[in-house]
């Protein structure tokens, strides 16, 4: 059983409950067609567990298969340091069939960030060192393709379908209580 | 699930082909660590394959010096497509005829599928296993252990 490593910090981009019960961290890449499919149903679980669960989104860029992926990545990355990191996230993987320089600027200029500094971030390769740590922390753990799901610091080995994840959440959720209540 | 070769036994050697006109036998590689992925069949899918994977994480590999050698009863030709297709950078080994002929040896043939398990082995300088795993068929092991046996390797 893979276990997440590298624990969930304030270098994280979270969403949700910073005390909530249970935590789940996606290892993603903004090329990879699973995980645009993922994101939808991220939202789903999101919406289903409410205050139950915080969601934590780590980089993973398969570069040999998606050449814009690193790049995407840093973009992401770059928004976040303007406090728009979900909003670029959400909309790279709404837009991921057109990802590239043209996508970036049109995002930058609708999230009102200065597409010119986020050009000068990428040919500089500010992030890209952050998003190798992510990659590096990820492989450390036992990520093992796009996306790579940990649930409460375990991977979730299960088939990636809203059934499945949301039955090892609760399970996640039920074996954190039964802990609590013993000690 | 198969019982494959323990820590402590030396890798049976082995020699096979790595493209339609080439060999590779596993004491070509004697003197610096090898990594052996053996997994079920070319052509799983994408995002979460494991050779896409190891393909990404093979700089590391490099970093410890180590050989990444994939290895499936898939043809050499099959094998071609599936490299070029994937950009992979390491060799992919045809275990074809007699089929799963080295999966045999390693303890690491899935008789009923008559296929390789997803099982991998970390063999030293010296040709020794010195760590191994055999992950249930529909579970993409990851690199974690890989690379922990390699840093073991060297302590």
């Amino acid at each position: 059983m893979a276990i997440l490593k590298n624990p969930v910090g304030s270098q994280d981009h979270i969403q949700g409950n910073a005390k909530a019960p249970c935590t789940l961290v996606e290892y993603g890449d903004y090329e990879c067609p699973n995980c645009g499919e993922a994101y939808p149903l991220v939202k789903q679980i999101q919406e289903h567990f409410g205050e139950q669960l915080r969601f934590v989104f780590r980089n993973f860029p398969m570069t040999n298969l998606h050449a814009n992926a690193q790049a995407a990545a840093e973009v992401a990355e770059f928004a976040g340091t303007k406090g728009r990191f979900w909003e670029m996230h959400d909309l790279m993987l709404e837009n991921q069939k057109r990802l590239g320089d043209d996508l970036y600027t049109e995002l930058a200029k609708k999230l009102e960030i200065d597409p010119a500094a986020l050009h000068e971030s990428l040919e500089k390769k500010t992030f890209t060192k952050h998003v190798r740590d992510d990659f590096s922390g990820g492989m450390r753990s036992g990520v093992n393709g796009t996306p790579t799901f940990f649930i409460n610091d375990r991977r979730h080995d299960g088939p990636k379908d809203f059934g499945h994840i949301v039955k090892a959440i609760d399970d996640a959720i039920a074996a954190k209580s039964s802990t609590s209540a013993k000690s | 699930m198969s019982t494959v070769l323990s820590p402590g036994t030396p890798a049976p050697d082995f020699s096979l082909r790595v493209t339609p006109d080439q060999k590779l036998s596993l004491s070509d590689l004697r003197g610096r660590p090898v990594i052996l992925a053996f997994y079920p069949a070319d052509w799983s899918p994408v995002c979460g394959d494991q050779m896409a994977l190891y393909n990404e994480i093979l700089p590391e590999f490099q970093k410890h010096n180590a050989e990444l050698i994939g290895i499936s009863v898939d043809g050499v030709w099959c094998h071609a497509a599936f490299a070029k297709d994937r950009n992979l950078h390491f060799p992919l080994l045809a275990d074809f005829e007699p089929k799963g002929a080295v999966a045999k040896a390693y303890g690491a043939y899935f008789e009923a599928a008559g296929i390789t398990e997803r099982a991998l082995f970390v063999i030293d300088k010296d040709g020794i296993i010195r760590w191994s795993y055999c992950s249930p068929i529909a579970v993409n092991p990851g690199a974690d252990g890989i690379l922990e046996a390699l840093e073991a390797l060297e302590k």
